[in-house]
Formats: C-alpha cells, sequence, structure tokens
C-alpha cells in the first residue's frame, strides 16, 4: 500500500509539472516544470526495476538536453513574449488532445497483452546487475543499430554546426 | 505495486499534454519541449512493457529513443539560432516562407 501510495503522489507531480510545461508564459519556468517532469519519470524507471536507465534519464535529459535548451533560451534573450495562439487554435488543439487521451485510454481498458515473456525478472536483476543486462543486450543482439546510431550522432553534430554558423 | 495500466495511464496523460502543448504553443522552444515530454511518455510505456513482459529489449530502445532525442535537440536548436538571426523571433507563425 506504501508503494501505491508514493507511485500516485510521484505521478500527480509528474502531471502537475507537464501541465505546467506547457502553461507557463516564461520558456525557463517551463523548461525547469520540464526537469521536475524529468525527474518524476526516473523515480518510475527505478520502481519499475531500470535504475541504469533512471541514471542515464537524469544525465541525458535532465543534465545535458535541458542544459542546451536553457542555453539557448538565455542566449536568445527573447524580450518579447510571443503570445497564444488564436482561440480556435487552442480550442482545436484541446479537442486533438482529449481525443488522443480518449483513444488510448479506450485501447489500454480493452486491449490485451500478447507477447512472449521473457527471462528477465528481479531475481536475475538483482543477481546480475541491470548495467549488465544493458549491456551485454546492447553488445550482442543490438550492435548493429548501436553502430548506426553513432552515425546519427556523427550527422547530428556536423548539422548543428553547418546550421548555427555565421553565414559565410 | 503498481500495475502495468497505472504506468500505461500516466504514459497517455503525458503523452496527450505533450501533444496539446505542440498544438496550442506558439514558442518554438517550449514547442521543441513538448516534443521531449511526448518522447518521454513513449519511453515510459517501453520501460514499463519491457519490466512486466521480463523482455529486456525495451528498455534497450528506451536508450535509442534517447539518443535520437539528443541528436534532435542539438539539430532542433541549431535551427532556432539560425532561425531567430533571420526573424528575431522565434514565434512559429513567423515561419511563413513555405505557407501558401
Amino acid at each position: 500500500m506504501p508503494e501505491a501510495i508514493f507511485f500516485y503522489s510521484v505521478a500527480a507531480v509528474a502531471i502537475i509539472s507537464a501541465i505546467l510545461v506547457i502553461s507557463c508564459k516564461n520558456p525557463i519556468n517551463s523548461a525547469l516544470s520540464l526537469v521536475m517532469a524529468f525527474f518524476c519519470l526516473a523515480v518510475f524507471y527505478v520502481m519499475l526495476n531500470a535504475p541504469f536507465l533512471a541514471v542515464v534519464q537524469v544525465m541525458i535529459y535532465a543534465g545535458a538536453i535541458m542544459v542546451l535548451i536553457i542555453f539557448v533560451i538565455m542566449l536568445l534573450n527573447i524580450q518579447v513574449e510571443t503570445g497564444k495562439r488564436s482561440t480556435h487554435g487552442i480550442i482545436i488543439g484541446g479537442v486533438i488532445g482529449l481525443v488522443i487521451l480518449c483513444e488510448t485510454g479506450y485501447l489500454i481498458s480493452t486491449g490485451a497483452i500478447s507477447a512472449g515473456r521473457g527471462l528477465m525478472d528481479q531475481a536475475l536483476i538483482t543477481k546480475v546487475g541491470h548495467t549488465e543486462l544493458i549491456g551485454k543486450a546492447l553488445f550482442g543482439d543490438f550492435l548493429l543499430p548501436f553502430e548506426i546510431t553513432s552515425l546519427l550522432l556523427l550527422a547530428a553534430v556536423i548539422g548543428a554546426v553547418v546550421l548555427a554558423r555565421k553565414k559565410a | 505495486m503498481p500495475a502495468l495500466h497505472d504506468y500505461l495511464i500516466v504514459a497517455a496523460i503525458l503523452f496527450a499534454i505533450g501533444a496539446v502543448g505542440v498544438l496550442t504553443r506558439r514558442n518554438a522552444i517550449v514547442i521543441f519541449m513538448s516534443i521531449e515530454l511526448m518522447l518521454n511518455a513513449v519511453n515510459l510505456t517501453f520501460v514499463a512493457f519491457s519490466r512486466y513482459l521480463g523482455n529486456i529489449d525495451g528498455q534497450i530502445f528506451v536508450l535509442f529513443v534517447m539518443t535520437v532525442a539528443a541528436c534532435e535537440a542539438a539539430v532542433g536548436l541549431a535551427l532556432m539560432i539560425a532561425f531567430y538571426k533571420n526573424r528575431e523571433s522565434i514565434d512559429v507563425e513567423k515561419m511563413n516562407l513555405l505557407k501558401w
């Protein structure tokens, strides 16, 4: 029972900070709320027996990506408040969000999970360690996608440098 | 411990909030952050299924999603800086060169 109370309080914090992300006027406040949401997701990963992913979540999302976003917000120093969209735009956006929520809720409540169960359980994670399990899968079955990821990162670095440089 | 459905419902709510943010805001950086929120909701779904099916493949996929999100952050923010240099604003309604 304490675990359920903990889960619901973390879920409430995650949802409230997600709402703050899209409702704050100042982008800096949105960014800080997003960091809070990322931390809540890291807590969920710990509760789901994925401690390595929780650490990666905090380091990459709450660390690297958010620093980059906040750096750009401060670099651009947006003085002029970009206004809200027109009213019908907000209404249409809200309706589409509601439709997405209803669809996913319907699928979650009626769908059945049909997939092969694997071998990973809490005993194995405690015995072998989550990081080792991830590493063995990443450098075993998923070696080729892992290598392709390096090409993606290279392309992203080159693209970012080319896009942000001064005009020649 | 919380059931799989609880995690899926939280992820669905986060995804819907992110989608509303993308559709209703005009600040490009806030739209960008909403996209990150949607990616994170999907990650939560992946990890929850991975835990409850006892299969680690979903968690590997989360690592790939994070890589793509990092690339997207680098390229997207570079695009925003380039756009700001041209228009002195990051309002998406002013990105209208390809509109008709």
